[in-house]
């Protein structure tokens, strides 16, 4: 293997360097669908390099609308979106997608070469890169997802968790700054929630997570953003936030039955409510 | 989710001489052989049994499993049908055919010509895929300069016509646990909605499988797959090996009839 691998360290550190931009900054963003349904009214979110942030909110929040803005696959209607510094525009939209990984909820719409090495290829090889290079890129991204030994296989051979794997592959191959993950644990058994959340817990990479699944939000991401009625409107501790159940319900958000986000509450967190 | 998948394909992975030829060197021995069937006039029956006894020799070499074969080339049963019409409607001498009906004697070869044409030209793709996994196929018709639009598209149908079938498999479940029993005309009403909505689904996956590679930086060429080791001198040997074959035999039966 060549280069740093995706999973190289452990715990990203969360506070963001001064030095290095924000890897994701949305300011004042609102786009309206040609046939006028406008979804998003103006969002602001500035996310720092390493952080790990779970995108929360109710069905037709917005939430896939904005995930597509952020690289570029959506065009702002007003207000504008950084990756990294640079602007999401049409110029620099090679640059963007390949800075922002988006593993897409189903992993059959992500998956769609005959094997999976040759899907893990896919984006590096629309980056450029080709013969052992390429090879080595796909070799490292499936080994960072436990996938090595299934490179030659063909994906609808695999278990749906062992596709979601491959799903992120498909996007670590390209080496991102920004990973974006579209409901990353739904339909997935226990054991294929946790071997996910091993792999993602691994990376070195600025993690935006689209969820239902306040535990696995709680799990991964010590911050949660509530996207509710088109703007951001809760922004803060995932732990906090789950253990308020008025702000919970006043979003449509619910836990699974007998969970009980209190516990999880310390000392320091009832001071301050 | 496999399910439908097992049913669907022909192929069996062995490692027989067949199943390591390069599927380039075999795609290009079946077109050759087939182009030497159609070669071969019709009037020579011994050459076609000749002809016939290449396919088989080559399905044992494969190890081909002749149940799932036998299956597959019934595929050529519509062409059949029209054959079996030529000897009925075709002009010229006509002949009497078991002492009960009368045919014309041209179609009748004809439809000889057609019936054994047709099924060499099948057996001979079904030998090919049952020794050749789909997606090599793929690589072979790429390394043999099929349009990279023509190959992608066969790729997506390789890829989602499995998924496709779960589906629609699993729509019928769906159907019948509520009941519903496809018996009567009437049901046909059902199966049309249902494959309407199937495509429905299908044209919106096709969207999102789109968006999806737009994210990883698609502008609308494929890039080529990962590097692949090409055929060598002896494999493209043992394809022409094959294709002089049936063009000896051709010859033979050409010279034959130029003979008599």
């Amino acid at each position: 293997m060549t280069g740093t691998p995706p999973g190289g360290r452990p715990e990203p550190a969360s506070v963001p360097s001064p030095a290095q931009p924000p890897s994701v900054e949305v300011s004042g963003l609102a786009f309206a669908y040609p046939d006028g349904r406008q979804v998003l009214f103006g969002v602001d979110l500035t996310i720092g390099r390493g952080e790990r942030v779970a995108l929360l909110g109710p069905n037709g929040a917005g939430k896939t609308t904005l995930v597509l803005h952020l690289n570029g696959i959506l065009r702002a209607g007003a207000g504008e979106v950084r990756i990294g510094g640079l602007r999401v525009g049409k110029r620099d939209l090679p640059e963007i997608r390949r800075r922002v990984g988006l593993v897409f909820q189903d992993p059959d719409d992500q998956l769609f070469m005959p094997t999976v090495g040759e899907d893990v290829a896919f984006g590096p090889a629309n980056l450029g890169l080709r013969g052992a290079e390429l090879t080595a890129r796909v070799d490292e991204a499936l080994a960072a997802v436990g996938l090595s030994e299934h490179r030659d296989r063909a994906p609808h051979h695999l278990s749906l968790g062992e596709r979601r794997r491959a799903a992120l592959a498909t996007v670590l191959a390209m080496r991102p700054e920004v990973l974006v993950l579209d409901e990353p644990s739904s339909n997935l058994d226990p054991a294929g929630r946790r071997e996910l959340a091993d792999i993602l817990l691994g990376l070195d990479v600025t993690l935006l997570m689209v969820t239902h699944d306040l535990p696995y939000a709680l799990q991964l991401c010590p911050r949660s953003v509530v996207l509710s009625g088109g703007v951001v409107g809760v922004d803060g501790p995932t732990r906090r936030l789950l253990a308020d159940p008025e702000l919970l319900a006043r979003h449509r958000l619910e836990l699974p039955f007998g969970f009980d986000a209190r516990a999880l509450l310390t000392e320091s967190d009832v001071a301050i409510t | 989710m496999s399910g439908g998948h097992a049913a669907v394909a022909v192929y069996r992975p062995r490692g027989t001489v067949l199943h390591r030829l390069p599927a380039e060197c075999k795609i290009v021995a079946v077109f050759g052989y087939v182009v030497t069937v159609v070669l071969t006039p019709i009037t020579a029956g011994w050459a076609f049994a000749a002809h016939a006894l290449v396919v088989i020799a080559l399905g044992v070499l494969g190890r081909v499993a002749p149940g799932p074969a036998a299956r597959r080339m019934l595929i050529e049963l519509p062409f059949l049908a029209f054959a079996v019409a030529l000897p009925f409607v075709a002009a010229g001498e006509r002949t009497e055919l078991f002492g009960v009906v009368t045919v014309s004697r041209d179609g009748l070869l004809q439809a000889f010509g057609l019936v054994a044409r047709a099924t060499l030209g099948v057996a001979l793709v079904v030998v090919l895929a049952a020794t050749t996994p789909a997606r090599e196929l793929l690589t072979g018709l790429d390394r043999l300069r099929m349009p990279a639009v023509i190959v992608a598209v066969m790729s997506f149908m390789l890829r989602y016509s499995t998924l496709i079938v779960d589906q629609m498999h699993r729509m019928a479940i769906a159907r019948a646990a509520r009941g519903h029993r496809p018996r009567t005309l009437a049901s046909a009403r059902t199966l049309a909605m249902a494959l309407g909505s199937l495509f429905i689904r299908s044209y919106e996956r096709g969207e999102r499988v789109h968006l999806a590679m737009l994210s990883r930086g698609y502008t609308g060429s494929l890039p080529v797959g990962l590097p692949r080791e090409p055929a060598s001198r002896a494999h493209w040997a043992a394809a022409t090996a094959a294709v002089a074959v049936g063009a000896a035999i051709a010859a033979a039966a050409g010279v034959a009839r130029g003979l008599g």
